[in-house]
């Protein structure tokens, strides 16, 4: 088994009388695609808020290589090697495709207290830039404004942004979501490429991608982390049919 | 589209920004700067010193509006307190003068010093804050430095302060109405510049980038408290330097240089002329204190139609002035 990056113990996570995350454990492996399943409201959203520092838990605690990460503050996340994509859409919907893309990219390369020469005039940044776009098959729309883009596209453009800073681990919520049958099976196609010398961790609703992607699946239901499992353990597992794979 | 296959030679789309913008709208640009230098050195000449003194008076508001829109148009901060950087600066020539100091090598730089460390000490609290919390806080604190300077028995109180004498430059003598005047038109040009580079930078691009969706840039890993602090200062500052020279200007020096009202005619300024554009502030601050002044020749009740004007204007022409010029010439 390849080496553990990012380790949960004992998450919790309440908002007045919903409990949106009930003492959750999991880990996610170098090489590998954790996928979270689990049906509206079920706390994946929240979950990964709080991987990703956007919420501070009520209590346990998150580890990534072996140090506590809990309390990061959240724009120190990204200098770590984390990055995540948004379920609803978050782009720089007024700036270029490229423009979007190069802030991620500008990010990545320390601080931007640099007040006099034009950013768009620096080869290097843009050519970054041009290369994540490239790799999610976005480059033939560099110079279109994000505004433009489909929303199929806007979900490429979020994952190239996310690559952009170089991470080793990414959370990405349910990026397929609001996409067609083809635009999702070229995501599948485009994620498969990207779990190599990187962890994803993955919610997403779409289950013929996650049964396609994932390596392991963890299904969470009222907050609770019910099972966890290869695919096939998960498909055969009765408690899950009952609580979720069986409504749809 | 998988992730092995990256071509080899890709063409980044290279651009640079280029000042006066692009296409016709350049030329109209570069007309209205133009004029605004030519009719004041006419109507010095003509020997009209109101005239030249209300170009001169344009033109410092204009420094302070483009300092505004630093934040306002590019940053999307609506500072609703920026009169008291004005004020601050303003006081940075009296007080000194007062005391004997005339030196405008000791006014400007204290101007632009204590309105840029007002900025740092009022925006890091302020920026803790959001939306119509933020336009409160910072028009709060403008308050509190109005009456700061109101209570200054010492400094004339609310009789205000006069100027005996300009700062002095040693090489060059701003009490010649056409020296001061060349010199406020390269402070504007220079402030101009300033923006154009800051905004354009790696800086300036993520100052717009939190304008646009700050939830993201925090996710990409950006401090962005820290650059709009950076940002709010360095407008302050700017503002600051509006405020020695507005001084200069009146040679009388009052807490009415920096009141709440102030503070929003420059919003005006800002959000008139097209906020977020290099030279919309500008172009505002024209526009503003003209009709301003044409409209009091007619009637002594001019604030109310003058209010009704500019609230049409500003829901009724997209991107301000500048947005006419560029849409002008488009069509
Ligand atoms: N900020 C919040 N305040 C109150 N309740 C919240 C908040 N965020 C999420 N919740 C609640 O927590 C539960 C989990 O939400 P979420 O994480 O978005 O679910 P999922 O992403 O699995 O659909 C829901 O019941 C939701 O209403
Ligand atoms: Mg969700």
């Amino acid at each position: 088994m390849s080496e553990v990056l990012l380790q949960v113990e004992g998450l919790k996570k309440s908002f007045g009388g919903v409990v949106a995350t009930d003492d959750v454990a999991l880990d996610v492996r170098l090489d590998e695609i954790h996928a979270i399943i689990g049906p509206n409201g079920a706390g994946k959203t929240t979950l990964i808020t709080q991987l990703f520092g956007e919420q501070l838990p009520d209590a346990g605690h998150v580890f990534f290589k072996g140090n506590d990460i809990t309390r990061l503050a959240l724009h120190k996340r990204a200098s770590i090697g984390l990055a995540r994509s948004f379920q609803i859409t978050s782009v720089f919907m007024d700036f270029s495709v490229l423009d979007n893309v190069a802030l991620a990219v500008q990010a990545h390369e320390g601080h931007s207290f640099k007040f006099w020469k034009a950013a768009t005039t620096e080869f290097l940044l843009r050519e970054n830039a041009m290369k994540a776009l490239a790799q999610v098959g976005l480059d033939g729309r560099a110079s279109n404004m994000a505004s433009e883009l489909s929303h199929g596209e806007r979900r490429q453009l979020e994952i190239a942004m996310a690559l952009a800073t170089n991470p080793v681990f990414l959370l990405l919520d349910e990026p397929m979501a609001g996409m067609g049958a083809e635009e999702s099976a070229l995501m599948v196609k485009l994620l498969k490429g990207l779990k190599k010398d990187r962890a994803i961790l993955l919610v997403e609703h779409d289950m013929n991608a996650v049964f396609e992607l994932a390596d392991r699946i963890s299904v969470l239901v009222y907050g609770k982390l019910i099972a966890t499992g290869t695919p096939d353990e998960i498909r055969n597992n009765s408690e899950v049919r009952e609580a979720y794979l069986g409504e749809a | 589209m998988s992730v092995q296959e990256v071509p080899k030679n890709l063409k980044p789309h290279l651009q640079a920004p280029s000042l006066f913008g692009f296409g016709q709208g350049k030329l109209v640009t570069i007309l209205i700067m133009a004029l605004l230098f030519m009719l004041p050195m006419i109507a010095w000449w003509m020997g009209n010193k109101f005239y030249l003194d209300f170009s001169v008076r344009i033109i410092c508001l204009a420094i302070a509006a483009v300092s505004l829109n630093l934040i306002l148009g590019f940053g999307g901060l609506v500072s609703f307190g920026h009169a008291a950087f004005i004020g601050i600066g303003a006081y940075a020539v009296g007080i000194p003068a007062y005391h004997g100091y005339e030196s405008a090598w000791l006014h400007f730089p204290l101007a632009v010093g204590l309105a840029g460390l007002f900025a740092l000490v009022t925006g890091a609290i302020s920026l803790r804050t959001k939306g119509v919390y933020f336009i409160m806080i910072t028009m709060a604190f403008a308050q509190m430095a109005y009456y700061f300077f109101l209570s200054l028995e010492e400094y004339g109180g609310d009789d205000g302060m006069t100027l005996w004498s300009r700062s002095d430059f040693g090489l060059i003598n701003i009490s010649d109405g056409l020296t001061f005047f060349l010199l406020c038109y390269s402070v504007l040009a220079i402030c101009i510049y300033l923006t154009f580079r800051i905004v354009n930078s790696r800086f300036g691009m993520v100052l717009r980038g939190c304008n646009s969706n700050e939830p993201r840039m925090k996710a990409l890993g950006y401090n962005t408290y820290l650059y709009r602090l950076t940002a709010y200062v360095i407008s302050g500052a700017m503002c600051g330097l509006a405020g020695a020279l507005i001084a200069n200007l009146q040679d009388f020096i009052t807490a009415d240089t920096m009141t709440w009202t102030r503070s929003g005619e420059l919003m005006f300024m800002v959000i008139l002329g097209g906020a977020g554009s290099i030279f919309g502030p500008v172009f505002g601050a024209v526009a503003f204190l003209l009709i301003e002044e044409v409209l009091s020749a007619f009637t002594i009740y001019w604030a109310l139609p003058f209010g009704i004007l500019l609230i049409l204007s500003v829901l009724f022409i997209k991107g301000g002035v500048n947005g006419l010029i560029l849409r002008g010439w488009k069509s």
